[in-house]
């Protein structure tokens, strides 16, 4: 589903943030991708979403060599691929069932679609009832929770998180990893930046882990270790 | 991979071509009212940048409409020519019936009416308050004269100029005045001033593009993270441009109607004292406003100028807004 050919990305200041990544990530599969900060993590996705093009090599995702994409295409492809932020990218102007009914507008579902399939993200993510309120006035946990549903709403095969609990207290992180686990269950590719060590481990997921822009440790973390 | 997990994945959220429509409708109708209750919730900006599109496009509007009405005003009198001809005084009755007999059997000439300097100083004495300075002159100083209407074939003002200088040959005339000289003029004028209007408007119509641009340009600016999350989830170009496009088309249609609206006063306030004139000219001229064509057209130039200056901004500030 997402593959990575000899990838590497160097910014137009000559920093060098991937070099060489070669990966696999098959179908349905859920992988976390691990390292410290300024390992990659973030560039490695952007390449996925085509915020950023690779210096060299290729990425293929669901078959579809994203270095063929031209720039027209980029919206139909990222409507293929749902992402969660850190910092959760709300907007404040609009409602939580606006924000959540964005992707759908944008890939034009009829409007009596927009309102079953909206209500549906919500009410996995357990904020059916919050639907008329404006995200401000929601909890960090809340937000991060609207934040997925928007990211799910137009089922995408495939969903990336970058550092999805990075600013949530240990038990929502781990609220928010098993709605992760679930959307994994009904076939979608999950791939999750985090540096949460013991929340990964728990997870006895499949690891990726970047090193200075490097992949250095690809498997599942058996208990104890900590990967490079 | 064997299977194309993206196409699956596509199937499960398949649209067809009807809710597209719909939706694409949808997506129009709700930029256009956004849009516009976005104007509305900043009344005294969007009435100020309205303003000025209206005031742009009022000023060449008025010098046209006043261009037109001169034009009609020279339009009266082109239409029908006519070749005064000023007699030597003291001509002998005799040889001016001689002279009226020639020009009558002309087929250059419609119409011949002769004024003799008694009638010329009757008529005179009616209409101007020189009445009690005219009886006190011992001699009639008026000459006797010939007005000369050419036939309406004679339209080309070589012809009318040839024709004059026929008539100017002949011993008793003493000087001929052709009306169309001034309206010749005036029409020289006229296209002049059409082409000064016109590059007028073209440098006003600059100056709308620049207002609406930069407006535009702020809106842009203050949507910025919204315009992020829209292209992270998938939103064409188009889908991100589309309420910025509408914000210009609004501004068109308020400053259309405001232009209107100017020029509608204008010409009522003009209205009475030209009609005075024209009265005092024997004349019952009246000034022609914009009229309901012209209205219509003066909102669709609005509206075209606010698209293309929120287009321009849009494509030039759109681009530079990327999620990072
Ligand atoms: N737009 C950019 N221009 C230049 N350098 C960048 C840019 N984005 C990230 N970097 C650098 O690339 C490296 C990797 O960054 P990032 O992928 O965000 O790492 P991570 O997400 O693992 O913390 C960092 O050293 C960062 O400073
Ligand atoms: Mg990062």
């Amino acid at each position: 589903m997402i593959e990575f050919h000899n990838v590497s990305k160097r910014y137009p200041n000559g920093y060098e943030a991937l070099t060489g990544v070669t990966l696999q990530v098959d179908e349905a599969e859920m992988v976390f991708l691990t390292g410290h900060s300024g390992a990659g993590k973030s560039t490695l996705m952007k390449l996925i979403m085509l915020i950023e093009r690779p210096s060299q090599g290729q990425v293929v995702i669901g078959g579809r060599n994203l270095n063929r994409l031209r720039s027209g295409q980029i919206p139909f492809h990222r409507r293929q691929v749902g992402v969660v932020f850190q910092n959760h990218q709300l907007l404040f102007d609009r409602s939580v069932f606006d924000n959540v009914a964005l992707p759908l507008q944008i890939a034009g579902v009829h409007q009596r679609e927009v309102g079953r399939r909206v209500r549906a993200a919500l009410d996995k993510v357990g904020l059916l009832e919050r639907e008329r309120v404006n995200p401000i006035t929601l909890s960090g946990g809340e937000q991060q929770r609207v934040g997925i549903a928007r990211a799910v709403v137009n089922k995408p095969p495939v969903l990336l998180a970058d550092e999805p609990t990075g600013n949530l207290d240990p038990n929502l992180s781990s609220d928010i990893m098993q709605l992760f686990r679930e959307f994994n269950q009904v076939g979608v590719t999950v791939l999750i930046a985090s540096h949460d060590w013991s929340l990964i481990r728990s997870m006895g997921a499949r690891v990726l882990t970047l090193e200075q822009g490097q992949l250095v440790h690809d498997g599942v973390l058996v208990q104890g270790e900590v990967p490079a | 991979m064997n299977r194309d997990p993206v196409a699956r994945g596509a199937r499960h959220s398949r649209i067809g071509f009807a809710d597209h429509w719909q939706a694409w409708h949808q997506h129009h109708r709700a930029s256009a009212l956004d849009s516009f209750g976005r104007l509305a919730d900043t009344p005294l900006q969007t009435l100020m940048t309205a303003l000025v599109v209206a005031i742009a496009l009022a000023l060449p509007a008025t010098l046209l409409l006043a261009l037109g009405n001169v034009q009609r005003v020279g339009e009266r009198w082109d239409s029908s020519p006519k070749i005064t001809v000023f007699l030597k005084l003291g001509s002998q009755e005799t040889a001016i019936n001689g002279f009226r007999d020639t020009l009558q059997g002309m087929p250059e000439i419609e119409e011949l009416e002769y004024i003799s300097p008694e009638q010329a100083l009757q008529s005179f004495q009616s209409q101007s308050g020189f009445s009690e300075a005219l009886t006190a002159l011992e001699n009639n100083p008026l000459p006797p004269t010939l007005v000369v209407t050419p036939a309406p074939a004679m339209s080309a003002p070589a012809q009318l100029d040839a024709l004059r200088q026929r008539i100017a040959g002949d011993a008793l005339v003493d000087d001929v005045s052709l009306d169309m000289d001034w309206v010749r003029r005036l029409n020289a004028i006229m296209t002049l001033g059409k082409q000064l209007v016109m590059g007028l408007a073209g440098l006003l119509g600059l100056g709308v593009l620049l207002v609406i641009g930069n407006t535009i340009r702020l809106e842009i600016e203050s949507r910025r993270e919204e315009i992020v999350v829209i292209k992270l989830v998938g939103g064409t170009d188009g889908f991100v441009r589309r309420p910025f496009l509408y914000t210009g088309f609004w501004y068109g249609v308020i400053g259309g109607l405001l232009s209107c609206l100017l020029v509608s006063v204008g010409v009522a306030s003009l209205g009475g004292p030209v009609r005075t004139l024209a009265a005092t000219y024997q004349d019952t001229f009246v000034l022609h406003g914009l009229g309901f064509v012209g209205c219509v057209a003066l909102v669709i130039c609005c509206i075209a100028l606010g698209l293309l200056g929120a287009w321009l901004a849009v494509g030039r500030h759109l681009s530079a807004i990327e999620p990072r």
